[in-house]
């Protein structure tokens, strides 16, 4: 039929000087190759995943039974658990460190410092990264910071108790807070983080640009390099924002600053404002990765073109340039201005539009389509369902008289769950499944696959909707014993079933962690483009070589030409199939000799 | 078990929980037919051999309908919340007859300063009470809100009342309760490891209860 | 073509690409890091603005607590350090790699690459030096992050005329000053051990050529950067 452009593994090429065999050091633990660093980031943020759902367990343990002794709380030091009952230090710390390490441990380097290394310079047709050493040093330094955050909990009073936003004054006061040791760890964790982050960016960003095969222009880049992209400029911009902020916390902690304290002329609010600023750009972050690597799932599950591709880039745009000016609709309460209150709900009602643009394209694209329900698929489409609740639920809080009753209360929980959890952990059941062959050479198994995301599915709605119930009906974030309150008590039936849902749900990961690690070895082998897709990561054998192409590859067409008439009998036409009618692209001047 | 928000007790949640009805319903509709589209299009265009998918980029004029629907209902929601927003927060908005209360938030109770007999606060007569909160119904009240140490925040349910409590700040909330009882003031800002018990009980009284009260406080009583 | 354009080629990818930014690649890099960068700053620079002017007492006036001419001769001497960068940058574009060469006919000797960069590391030390000079000077003197320290001299200056030395706000004034200048401090300190290590590993082998001078143009727009930055926290903590 057509003829396939001819991925040889690549053993001498272009620009790269690596033809010497490299010792098991070189080749997988200080590896400057972009694939290897993402697995490197996926295996230590799925630790951390697993620590952060220990955490949550605990959570749970206390809010649905308080005052009960922990099942195995016995391991645990007097300082966390008294007689096995969790004590209320601990609980505040169990809900800080969750925060902490779900967001900025798991989700964030889940979604970026895993797919933005794996897929971008793949998916653009180029060799590596534009600074490999850079994003060596991106991975080290990530897992520095989160050994060092790790660390906190085995100082002198423990890791910090002001929740994973971390508000001053609370923060800023060991003497209010009960944390010393702890909140410096934080801090620098942050800081250490941040640069992480900053490096990781600013290479991805500089080889989307630089560095995009001929033919693969910007129109023809996949929604998953769009959205990575983007996530990219977002975090470039955000995170110094963060470590600027985290300084100034850490400061008034140990050398005795005012940043925060309002008898010295400091000002609490300012906090808020600076972790905002970063911390509402953050969760787009959190989600953009996610949505355009799930518009490639969809694409690719519905065997049709995206709906509305262009739509779909500039909603992306939209989102993350929306994302700067929303921040303080975190603050509805804090007691800044109401006027300032008032904008910022204007620019949050609107940021609902782009997002409602991208669930409905999503439907548009499963509408008319061909639909193979591969794992990927399940959860992709699962994404949509749970992300439109979460997203839905967010209106509510926008309108700021509603914000009144359910600003800190389990309602934000439930919205932040549907989000992170209903969105980008199904993304990510999704994405390493589906690019699991081009890491390993292995699939993992179909079967254990679906039985592990109807069971997620279901336990994780019994989860998380019922807080929005809970929320409305007042209870607040981050309380240790609602019984506490009279008005509470009626609801903690509701606390119990959330509970054991919690549990049901979590038991239930242990289908994919034996999944993800029993296929590394006994996963059937992989064929070459197992999804038939048509993305340019498909040409190469499973797993990608070292510096993937032999020789630069040319792009021919958009990345979603799934059932186009010239794919003739097939229902796919991947990116570096040359056609007959197909010319080759002509790329920029390249330089004599180098 | 409550399915709901709590009982209507003041004169915000009647706006506050029509607006938050109409914000259901609206995302309602929308949720049933997302999830509706979802689950059809899901069965209906399932993969069988010999299908094929419909080979198309997409619809302009779909983008536009369903671009405008939102855009515009999210227009209409930001100018009806905000007319109510100000009502709430603004502080043009507090009555001028409104009593003034003044509570001063610390690590873990509510400081509660009432004028006392001759019903001006900030005067001799004042007397301070820890966690009880005391009010006349369909009466406004402003509560002037201040914080000894970090942020806690200020949160009555049945009155949809919530602000926080920042220290080196002066924040005024008001607001007018519409039934009588007692009911409970729970703080809603993380603020230490005893933020979970800063409860503090809230009376509503007649008139007569109030002034009561009030008497009985000024002459040493402890109730 | 000329010495320019023909450089710029030699700094492509070296396998085909779509035209990109126009720009090579560590270059984008840099000015991407600089993007971060500022964002940091405008953090740190931004809660200086808005805690000096929510504060309810007087600031200080800079000449009270801080040594401003000792300050202004460091801020010449960053200046310095920048021209002689731009000096480095033009030397080696046109080939001048070497220390000093004399000229036929002219009484100065005229300054390659190692010359000019060397004098961009020294002025860029000299700056940190004085500047952490300076930090010994005022923290003896009783000026702290966290304010005047009780019972030193600068304390009781302040108790005395609390006006001019912003008694009331002096944690404030204490707070931003050091965080501010000492991250910028710490960037400078960066600049100069990236340019000490430039120098061995490859200004000194001569690794630089006309035809592919990155890093010295990529260190060069870090150090203009530092250079801005300095200028604007110069003027907002030393002059107003």
């Amino acid at each position: 039929m057509t003829s396939v452009a001819h991925a040889r593994p690549h053993a001498q090429g272009e620009g790269d000087a690596h033809h010497a065999p490299m010792s098991f050091w070189r080749k997988y633990i200080f590896s400057t190759d972009h694939k290897i660093i993402g697995i490197q980031f996926l295996f230590v943020s799925l630790f951390f995943l697993l620590v952060g759902g220990l955490l949550a367990m605990q959570i749970r343990w206390q809010l649905g039974f308080p005052g009960k002794p922990l099942p195995g709380g016995g391991i645990l030091p007097e300082t966390m658990v008294s007689g096995g009952v969790i004590l209320p230090e601990y609980y505040v710390q169990l809900v800080s460190m969750h925060g902490t390490f779900m967001v900025f441990f798991a989700i964030m380097p889940l979604l970026v410092g895993v797919y933005a290394n794996f897929l971008i310079p793949l998916k653009i047709g180029t060799h590596d990264m534009a600074f490999p050493r850079i994003n060596m040093a991106s991975f080290w330094l990530a897992l520095l910071a989160g050994l060092i955050m790790t660390a906190s909990f085995f100082v002198p009073n423990g890791p910090i108790r002001s929740g994973w936003t971390n508000y001053a004054p609370l923060a800023a006061r060991p003497d209010l807070s009960g944390v010393t040791v702890g909140q410096m760890l934080w801090c620098v964790s942050i800081v250490v983080l941040g640069l992480s982050s900053v490096l990781g960016s600013l290479n991805y960003i500089t080889t989307v640009i630089n560095h995009r095969a001929p033919g693969m222009t910007w129109f023809r880049m996949p929604l998953s390099v769009w959205a990575l992209f983007i996530t990219a400029i977002l975090g470039v911009l955000a995170l110094p924002v963060l470590q600027g902020a985290a300084i100034m916390l850490l400061f008034d902690n140990v050398l005795g600053t005012h940043f925060f304290d309002p008898v010295a002329g400091g000002q609490a609010l300012l906090w808020q404002h600076l972790f905002w600023f970063f911390g509402h750009p953050e969760v787009y972050i959190l989600i953009l990765p996610a949505m355009g690597m799930v518009s490639d799932i969809i694409a690719n599950g519905s065997r049709k073109p995206i709906f509305g591709y262009h739509s779909m880039v500039f909603a992306i745009i939209g989102i993350a340039f929306l994302g700067w000016i929303v921040w303080g609709h975190h603050m509805f309460m804090s007691g800044m201005n109401p006027t300032l209150g008032s904008t910022f709900m204007v620019s949050t009602l609107l940021i609902a539009v782009p997002s409602a643009i991208k669930v409905f394209n999503w439907l548009g694209t499963i509408w008319r389509g061909n639909i193979r329900f591969h794992v990927p698929m399940l959860n992709a489409i699962g994404f949509v369902s749970m992300f439109t609740i979460g997203g839905l639920s967010g209106i509510f809080m926008a309108a700021t008289p509603v914000d009144i009753p359910l600003h800190d209360t389990q309602f934000i929980v439930a919205h932040i769950h549907y989000v992170l959890f209903g969105g980008s952990l199904f993304a990510l059941f999704a994405a390493i499944p589906y690019w699991y062959p081009k890491m390993f050479g292995r699939m993992m198994h179909e079967g254990i696959g679906k039985v592990h995301f109807w069971l997620t599915f279901i336990f994780y709605n019994m989860t998380f909707f019922p807080m929005h119930i809970i929320g409305m009906g007042g209870q607040m974030r981050r309380i240790y014993d609602p019984t506490i309150y009279t008005f509470l008590k009626p609801q903690q039936p509701l606390n119990e079933f959330i509970s054991y849902s919690a549990f049901a749900l979590f038991a239930v990961q242990i289908l994919f962690a034996f999944n993800f690690l029993w296929s590394l070895k006994f996963g059937r082998k992989a064929p070459q483009n197992p999804w038939d897709d048509n993305g340019m990561e498909w040409s190469l054998p499973n797993p990608a070589p070292h510096g993937n192409w032999e020789r630069t590859p040319n792009v021919y067409r958009g990345p979603y030409e799934f059932s186009a008439p010239e794919a003739g009998d097939k229902d796919f036409l991947p990116q570096y199939v040359k056609l007959p009618t197909d010319r080759d692209p002509v790329p920029a001047p390249v330089p004599a000799g180098h | 078990m409550r399915w709901w928000l709590p009982d209507a007790g003041s004169t915000f949640a009647g706006p506050i929980d029509g607006l938050f009805l109409a914000i259901l319903i609206i995302t309602g509709i929308a949720l049933v037919l997302v999830e509706a589209g979802l689950v059809t299009f899901v069965i209906r265009y399932r993969g069988r051999p010999g299908r094929k998918a419909f080979y198309t980029h997409g619809s302009t004029r779909a983008e536009v309908i369903w671009t405008a629907i939102p855009a515009v209902t999210m227009v209409a929601l930001g100018l009806i919340s905000n007319h109510y927003w100000v009502l709430i927060k603004d502080k043009k908005s507090v009555p001028p007859n409104a009593y003034h209360l003044g509570v001063h938030a610390k690590q873990f109770e509510w400081q509660v300063t009432y004028p006392g007999p001759d019903g001006k606060l900030g005067t001799s007569d004042d007397f301070t009470v820890r966690n009880q909160l005391h009010v006349i119904v369909n009466q406004p009240f402003a509560v002037e809100l201040t914080a000894e140490d970090v942020i806690h925040s200020f949160f009555v349910p049945e009155w949809r009342l919530k602000q926080d409590a920042v220290p080196g700040m002066h924040i005024t909330a008001w607001f007018q309760a519409t039934k009588t009882g007692e009911f409970e003031l729970g703080c809603a800002e993380l603020c230490g490891m005893g933020h979970y018990k800063m409860r503090a009980r809230v009376f509503v009284h007649t008139p007569d209860e109030y002034k009561a009260w009030v008497a009985q406080q000024a002459a040493g009583g402890t109730e | 073509m000329t010495h320019a354009t023909q450089a710029l080629d030699q700094m492509r990818p070296p396998y085909p690409a779509e035209p990109g930014a126009g720009v090579y690649s560590n270059k984008l890099g840099m000015w991407v890091f600089l993007a971060s960068d500022v964002m940091f700053f405008t953090a740190l620079i931004g809660s200086y603005i808005v805690l000096r002017f929510g504060v309810e007492g007087p600031w200080a006036k800079p000449a009270a607590v801080l040594n401003v001419p000792l300050t202004a001769v460091n801020t010449f001497l960053l200046i310095c350090s920048s021209v002689a960068m731009v000096k480095a940058y033009a030397a080696i574009q046109d080939g001048k790699k070497y220390f000093l060469r004399p000229v036929p006919g002219k009484l100065l000797r005229d300054g390659g690459l190692k010359f000019w960069l060397l004098v961009t590391m020294f002025c860029g030390a000299a700056f940190v030096s004085v500047q952490v000079v300076e930090y010994i000077k005022l923290v003896g003197h009783g000026f702290t992050p966290a304010g005047f320290r009780d019972g030193s001299l600068l304390a009781e200056h302040a108790a005395a005329d609390p006006i001019k030395y912003g008694a009331s706000v002096a944690g404030m004034y204490g707070s931003t000053f050091f965080t501010m200048t000492g991250f910028h401090g710490f960037h400078v300190t960066c600049g100069v051990i990236s340019m000490t290590y430039l120098y061995f590993t490859k200004v000194l082998p001569e690794k630089y050529s006309p035809q592919d001078y990155r890093g010295i143009e990529v260190i060069g727009l870090y150090w203009h950067f530092v250079d801005l930055v300095w200028i604007i926290l110069f003027t907002i903590v030393y002059l107003i």
